[in-house]
């Protein structure tokens, strides 16, 4: 994870200041915005803005959205700074408010798609994405979207605590621990959670499975 | 051997390389004999590569910029913020402090007129008023200057006033 985030910040942001964000760690560069430091909130900042739009973006799928609640997210750290306490890792607690934050915009959203359509899906967690004839709406998938798009989707299909989970795993690179804290549940039920939901995906992306891999990296592992 | 259900919870931790070496054993041995769960380790493998395909997602240039005027519209602690820590406490001080004010700006109960009326309205039911003798008494004993008054009369019990009397009339 932390090699993933030095890679970010050299592509996005100052030399000197991605040195320093590395020197010190999260914990603290909070500690330091306690005691009334902006310039290590503003390390913070750099350090996680990507990250966070990201997961927030494969939440919601709406990039305005993503944004304001990532503003959202480091709004409320910098609020609760004079309480802060390293009783886990920084990670934990930042992504915790984003899932919270972004989970609340779904129901928000789908709630106000339930006042527009009666039509409108309601239970999204309820079922994973419905193929019943696979080949065949892939295929027009295919036709009408990308790779990417079609993949983004097929994460924003799966169940929300599931979706948590893959995105914590594969793109952030948390440890099992991490995420059942942030997930609120044992690492054992973790690890059931995750092997379901790579397997819906396995189903749902099967044609790109079975094809070659175009930009393949870090094979045998999440990243 | 440990069946399929039970390989699938330790699956996913031998694939990204963080189950112990027991759990590894365990694994191993049952993808050998299983080609079912062999194909879903692989297919896992290949799954990961393709999610590796969606591209990062930028944030806006304006990102930092508009987090940082967010963060300047914050309240700061002047002077004041030591003495009143927190907006809720603030708040209900200032309305003790509203409600204090209005409380002593109320016109008071101890005006004359007021006084008087309370007076009559506590006493006007008394018993000893319609007693007829009882009052006569009261009203001439006030009438009678107390250096003329004859000893007798001032052994009256019913005025403690006149009780008090000193004895140096007799």
């Amino acid at each position: 994870m932390e090699h993933a985030h030095t890679l970010q910040l050299y592509g996005t942001a100052g030399v000197r200041y991605n040195v320093e964000a590395m020197t010190r760690s999260d914990v603290q560069l909070m500690l330091d915005v306690k005691a009334g430091d902006e310039a290590s909130f503003n390390l913070l900042l750099q350090k996680y803005r990507t990250p966070l739009v990201n997961f927030l973006y494969r939440m919601v799928r709406n990039t305005a959205t993503a944004e304001d609640l990532a503003q959202e997210v480091f709004l409320r750290v910098y609020r609760a700074r004079k309480q802060y306490s390293p009783s886990a890792k920084f990670t934990t607690w930042l992504f915790r408010i984003a899932t919270n934050l972004a989970l609340n915009s779904l129901r928000d959203n789908r709630y106000r798609q339930m006042d527009v359509s009666i039509d409108a899906p309601v239970e999204e967690d309820a079922t994973p994405l419905q193929l019943p004839a696979r080949e065949l709406r892939i295929d027009e998938k295919m036709i009408e979207r990308d790779r990417s798009e079609f993949i983004r989707r097929a994460i924003a299909a799966l169940p929300e605590k599931q979706r948590v989970a893959v995105l914590l795993h594969k793109y952030e690179e948390m440890d099992y621990g991490e995420i059942a804290k942030i997930l609120e549940c044992s690492e054992s039920a973790l690890k059931s959670l995750l092997f379901r939901a790579y397997e819906t995906l396995r189903v749902q992306l099967a044609p790109l499975v079975s094809q070659p891999v175009q930009h393949r990296a870090g094979e045998g592992r999440p990243s | 051997m440990k069946k399929c259900e039970e390989v699938s919870k330790q699956l996913i931790a031998y694939l990204d390389r963080r189950a112990n070496s027991a759990e590894r054993h365990e694994v191993e041995e049952h993808l050998a004999a299983c080609s079912v769960c062999h194909e879903r380790a692989e297919d896992f493998r290949k799954l990961w590569g393709v999610l590796d395909e969606v591209p990062l997602v930028e944030p806006s240039l304006g990102f930092d910029s508009r987090i940082r005027a967010r963060i300047a519209e914050e309240p700061r602690r002047g002077w004041l913020g030591w003495l009143v820590p927190q907006p809720r406490l603030a708040f209900a001080m200032t309305l003790l402090l509203a409600l204090s004010v209005w409380m002593a700006n109320l016109p008071r109960e101890g005006s004359a007129a007021g006084t008087e009326q309370q007076d009559f309205e506590a006493i006007k039911d008394l018993g000893v008023l319609e007693n007829y003798d009882v009052l006569s008494k009261f009203d001439a004993l006030s009438e009678v200057p107390v250096d003329a008054a004859p000893a007798d009369q001032q052994a009256q019990p019913v005025n403690p006033a006149v009780d008090q009397q000193p004895a140096t009339e007799e």
